[in-house]
């Protein structure tokens, strides 16, 4: 998938309190996370972010809870995909499961600024940083990953292996 | 003979039907529990459903716990509740507790005997790992990944590389298993363990209570690790006697097992210490942080909520009133937490200190209900997160600490050692 934004560029350990803060965690509704999303850290990114927009953070990007509010959260905010130097370890699976993309790219992070119009590219990894014309390469997902992505999420590939074995797990 | 393994690669490879595996190979693997709570079980029944399953795959390898908002706290966490609990009757759950019976997960399914040592466990909750202690492989997971595993009993793991953490010695009197677990983490970084997982190890570890092991390995997640473990031995053993419900496997690495890292801590250089704001990494010593004036304090948690702590805490704030202008929360982890500190006489210490004493619940842990902190107030808490906004206001303050650190500054009115009290 191909998605082209503005960057919000941000630090390390950004943690899932400051994505979708705990005192919304009353309600699953991926609109209702949306209009509280990355509060605590920026108040004024709910009102500046635009669909297809990129976050760029440093290392360790989603530590904390496995709230799976939090990339619900950003996705349902218009988030295209997130370039991060690391994701924490339960981020990481939830992005995937969740289909929110993701990029683990160091190079990425250092070079981008906040502001700058990048493209990305989420098939093979490819990052284009439109406003200086800086282009980078993501590491690949490895296969099994992957495979989980290409069928559209953990629950698609899990409804399809159900049905292959006609309904018992 | 297989490649030497240590105690993670022994539970994956145990779980996936393989005689061995490494580091970095992705597995699937059948797991023997599946855990989720209220926040977090809401989205898996919502994949559950989707995927089109009507029955979870094993009705007594299921746990739900309402512990975050129970008892509710408005209308939206009620209803939150009420979707666990209707489901729980419907799939005949065995493993569900109301409130009342109910207590913090991570606290409760070791105390119920519902977890054992070679256990392979995955809860939508990132503190899952809290059960290392016990021997078992314990790891979060999210609400899809747990939904997908009420319905199939199975999910996939990357085989983590281990981090071994072997610390010996002895600790010196007053320094307890949490100012170890700050002091790790505080070497380690909040992702010194990212994707790996810890095995603790040593004469300082192998003396912790089982306690004190749970509040060890609780916030091995704090240092990004995915397990914290801890071998099987006596004294868990002992613990363990007359309480697991299922028959346990113990599983011990192999010596010459190739771990990515050691690290070697001298117990003698571990101090009760605190964790600054806004990370779990930014430890220092608690006797440096006596400026901190704090507006409450907070005892409980699934890091540090069990009986032992309490008891810690209670000989700190026996014959002593809590500072005027602050609160001193104090929650019990579980029922029988509570009903031992009625019987032990802890209660009247608590009440007769001026605490507040709390029915088990996570409430201010995670800035729910129950002690919420308004902007510019500092809480001294011995609970595992102080990030932003975690217990409230994102203009507050979160210091944490163990225990006796939390009931000394909860007298003193400021950050504290028990020492420093007259
Ligand atoms: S006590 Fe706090 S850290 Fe533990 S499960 Fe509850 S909210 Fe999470």
């Amino acid at each position: 998938m191909r998605f082209e934004g503005t960057v919000f560029r941000y630090g390390r350990d950004v943690d899932t309190d400051v994505i979708i803060p705990a005192r919304y965690l009353n309600s699953s509704d991926p609109s209702v996370l949306a209009r509280h999303a990355m509060e605590d850290l920026d108040p004024t990114f709910v009102s500046r972010v635009r669909p297809g927009d990129v976050i760029v953070a440093g290392e360790n990007f989603g530590c904390g809870s496995s709230r799976e509010h939090a990339p619900v959260a950003l996705k349902a905010a218009g988030v295209s995909c997130v370039i991060a130097s690391s994701f924490a370890r339960i981020f990481y699976r939830n992005a995937i499961n969740t289909g929110l993309a993701i990029l683990e790219c160091p190079e990425a992070v250092e070079a981008i600024s906040d502001g700058d119009v990048v493209s990305v590219d989420t098939d093979d990894g490819s990052i284009r940083d439109e406003t200086t014309g800086a282009s980078f390469s993501a590491q690949p997902f490895p296969p099994f990953v992957a495979q989980i992505i290409q069928a559209g999420g953990l629950v698609e590939r899990t409804r399809r292996q159900l049905a292959e074995r006609g309904g018992r797990a | 003979m297989t490649r030497p393994m240590t105690m993670a690669e022994r539970m994956l490879a145990a779980h996936a039907g393989l005689d061995e595996v490494v580091p970095g190979q992705l597995v699937e693997c059948d797991v023997d529990l599946v855990l989720a709570n209220d926040v977090t079980a809401p989205m898996a029944l919502r994949t559950f459903r989707e995927l089109g399953a009507t029955r979870v795959f094993d009705r007594d390898r299921v746990c739900l716990v309402p512990d975050h908002y129970v008892p509710n706290k408005d209308i939206r966490s009620a209803e939150q509740a009420k979707l666990v609990r209707d489901f729980a009757h419907e799939q005949g759950v065995s493993h569900y507790w109301e409130a009342g019976r109910a207590g913090i997960e991570h606290a409760l399914l070791p105390e119920q005997g519902v977890v054992g040592p070679g256990d392979l466990v995955i809860g939508a909750d990132s503190h899952t790992c809290t059960y290392g202690a016990l021997g078992a492989f314990a790891t979060g997971v999210g609400s899809t990944d747990a939904g997908v595993a009420l319905a199939t009993g199975r999910a996939w793991f990357k085989v983590p590389e281990t981090v071994r953490v072997e610390v010996t010695g002895a600790l010196a009197a007053g320094v307890c298993a949490k100012d170890v677990i700050l002091h790790v983490i505080g070497l380690l970084g909040v992702d010194g363990a990212l994707y790996q997982s810890i095995e603790f190890a040593g004469s300082a570890m192998r003396a912790l209570s089982m306690e004190g092991r749970m509040t060890v390995s609780n916030m091995a997640v704090e240092a990004g690790a995915k397990a914290g473990l801890f071998e099987v031995d006596d004294v868990a053993r002992e613990w363990l006697s007359g309480r697991c419900e299922r028959p346990y496997v113990e599983v011990h690495p192999d010596a010459d097992a190739a771990c990515a890292r050691r690290v070697a801590i001298d117990a003698a250089d571990v101090v009760p210490c605190v964790a600054w704001p806004h990370l779990p990494s930014n430890v220092r010593p608690a006797a440096d942080s006596r400026d901190v004036a704090i507006d409450q304090a907070l005892i409980g948690s699934c890091t540090n909520g069990r009986i032992e702590d309490l008891r810690v805490a209670a000989s700190v704030l026996a014959g002593r009133r809590v500072a005027p202008g602050v609160r001193c929360i104090v929650i019990p982890a579980t029922p029988a937490i509570s009903r031992q500190c009625m019987d032990e006489g802890l209660a009247a210490v608590f009440l007769d200190a001026g605490c507040v004493l709390s029915t088990p619940t996570c409430g201010p842990c995670l800035g729910g209900h129950m002690g919420v902190l308004a902007a510019g107030e500092r809480c001294v808490s011995t609970t595992n997160r102080n990030f932003v906004g975690r217990m409230g206001d994102p203009a507050s303050e979160v210091y944490l600490a163990g225990p006796a650190v939390a009931a000394a500054s909860a007298v003193a009115g400021h950050i504290a050692l028990p020492d420093d009290l007259d």
